[in-house]
């Protein structure tokens, strides 16, 4: 039990994936600009990210490792990677349509969350077993959210702040992003 | 003839932002007085550097956005920014880590996104950990209290710390741990009764370690005359406070050398009481509603207790606080008040009917 909750406060806190290790920054700064989206895509990255270490595991484990062919980890994963966002895609579009409207663009976008691959890489890496590859791929995506639901409620006040020129936008936001990921150095040695 | 439109509201309070700002700097001079006595001109020193330059940044920023010098300058919040900043940072540090922390505090943190009322981190706590995390030795290295001074040392006196501070002539072996770098470097070692009667900071402290109790115990007071004068409400820092005490209670499992501290140690060491009374009520950065208050405040003393018993450093009160004013839009976002009129509250960026 112990390392379970190790690998959660790890991956949520100490090793944040956006804030530590600088993974998945595209949609920490493009879908951050209203809240609404920003938990919706949070929702949307939790479900496909642990859905994605869980194949990606599977595939690594039963057909790669088996079969000999662990050169092509990466090709194999971002494969798998699509067919699950593809799927999750319909799954939403079937059960939920009203959840599938509001996330509709966003969808696609988290095949090229590199967080999603990252998490799939270093679940290989680091030889985890299923329960813990599965924990790792969703507390990596709780920390994501979590960070980026409360970057896009700090962004839409910087919205209305009176930035200079210069820094307006995505700067502003960049250099927010850098502050927070100093104050998260604090979480270091926590486990 | 004109007649002049005059809109609501038609009463004032008196005074702005200038006058509470003031008070805010004249509450922080118990704790100054006694950080001096204790530990000699060092953190005087750094107050005035830091506040000195702090009007420099914010003076040059201003120029070069046209506008206003004066009137912003005389709202003392760059002032009041560079005293918070030279109190948290440990005496006769070398002058250009007081230069750097000042500027990147007022520039960084503050004129980057719009100035006063509108920066999201507090100044003076992304100055320290900026500091902390660029320059660890020179940040973690304090001077000792007056009663650990031995026979024949004398407190550094004003021409000593400013050849340390300007000159880098630094006086031999005058450093000493604090109480949390103590109990930090004890973790799993002694009781904590034995680390009490061993550690000299500790056994010539009457509560919670030399110098450093009776600092917190000045900051707590210029706190209370703030409440008094009400510059702030009570949630924050009251919330935050007893955070701690709930922790210290569930993990202090009777003093053994795994113990979390008691609430004593936790309350009257580091930069708590200033933590709690002048850095955590800052209002640009906290938490706005009531609610919401009691939750930010709760949550910055949840973090210092994490860190400073399961983290890599001895204090967090500018780590609890920077992470926090990063939930603060969130916070405020549910816990609204209810607006008179409305059955329940509601959410700020939703439509009118």
């Amino acid at each position: 039990m112990t390392d379970f909750a190790v690998i959660l406060i790890s991956t949520i806190l100490v090793n944040n994936f956006v804030l530590v290790q600088f993974l998945g920054l595209c949609p920490f700064m493009g879908v951050s600009n209203k809240l609404e989206t920003a938990i919706g895509m949070g929702g949307a990255t939790t479900f496909v990210l642990t859905l994605a270490a869980i194949c990606s595991y599977l595939v690594s484990n039963y057909i790669l490792i088996p079969l000999d062919l662990e050169y092509l980890k990466t090709i194999s994963f971002i494969l798998v990677i699509a067919v699950v966002v593809q799927f999750a895609k319909m799954f939403i579009e079937k059960t939920s349509p009203l959840l599938y409207r509001v996330l509709g663009v966003f969808l696609p976008l988290i095949t090229t969350n590199c967080a999603v691959l990252g998490v799939a890489l270093q679940n290989s890496a680091k030889a985890h077993t299923f329960v813990e590859s599965t924990l790792y791929g969703f507390g990596a995506a709780l920390g994501f959210s979590l960070v980026l639901i409360l970057f896009s409620a700090m962004r839409e006040r910087l919205a209305v702040a009176d930035v200079p020129a210069p820094f307006k936008g995505p700067a502003i936001g960049m250099i927010t992003a850098g502050l927070m990921s100093l104050a998260f150095m604090g979480f270091s040695g926590l486990v | 003839m004109a007649f002049m439109k005059i809109t609501s509201p038609h009463a004032h309070s008196p005074g702005n932002t200038g006058d509470v700002m003031k008070q805010v700097i004249l509450a922080c001079i118990p704790g100054l007085v006694i950080l001096s006595y204790f530990f000699g001109p060092g953190t005087l020193i750094n107050v005035v550097m830091a506040s000195f330059t702090a009007v420099v940044c914010e003076a040059a920023v201003l120029k070069l956005r046209n506008r206003p010098i004066e009137f912003y300058i005389k709202d003392y919040s760059a002032v009041l920014t560079g005293v918070l900043l030279g109190l948290a940072l440990p005496p006769y540090c070398p002058w250009w880590i007081v230069a750097i922390g000042s500027a990147s505090a007022i520039i960084l943190a503050k004129q980057l996104y719009g100035g006063m009322g509108y920066n999201p981190f507090n100044p003076a706590m992304v100055g320290y950990v900026i500091l902390l995390i660029s320059f660890p030795v020179e940040m973690t290295q304090w001077a000792p209290p007056r009663p650990l001074l031995e026979g024949g040392q004398a407190l550094m006196g004003p021409m000593a710390a400013l050849q340390q501070i300007w000159l880098g002539v630094s006086v031999d072996g005058y450093t000493a741990a604090t109480p949390l770098d103590v109990f930090k470097q004890n973790e799993g070692k002694l009781l904590l009764e034995n680390m009490y009667r061993e550690a000299p900071i500790f056994s010539n402290g009457s509560w919670a370690g030399a110098g450093f109790e009776w600092a917190n115990l000045g900051f707590l007071a210029g706190g209370g005359y703030l409440l008094y004068k009400k510059i702030f409400t009570w949630h924050t820092p009251v919330s935050m406070l007893a955070t701690i005490v709930i922790m210290s209670f569930i993990f202090y499992d009777g003093g053994s050398s795994n113990s979390g501290g008691s609430a004593t140690f936790h309350l009257f060491s580091g930069a708590t009481m200033l933590g709690a009374f002048f850095i955590a009520t800052d209002p640009v950065s906290s938490a706005v509603s009531t609610r919401g208050r009691l939750v930010y405040g709760a949550g910055i003393g949840l973090l210092i207790y994490l860190i400073r018993v399961w983290g890599n450093y001895p204090d967090a009160v500018a780590f609890a606080v920077l992470l926090m004013n990063f939930a603060a839009p969130f916070i405020d976002h549910y816990t609204l008040p209810r607006t008179y009129g409305h059955e329940q509250s509601r959410r700020a960026t939703e439509k009118q009917e």
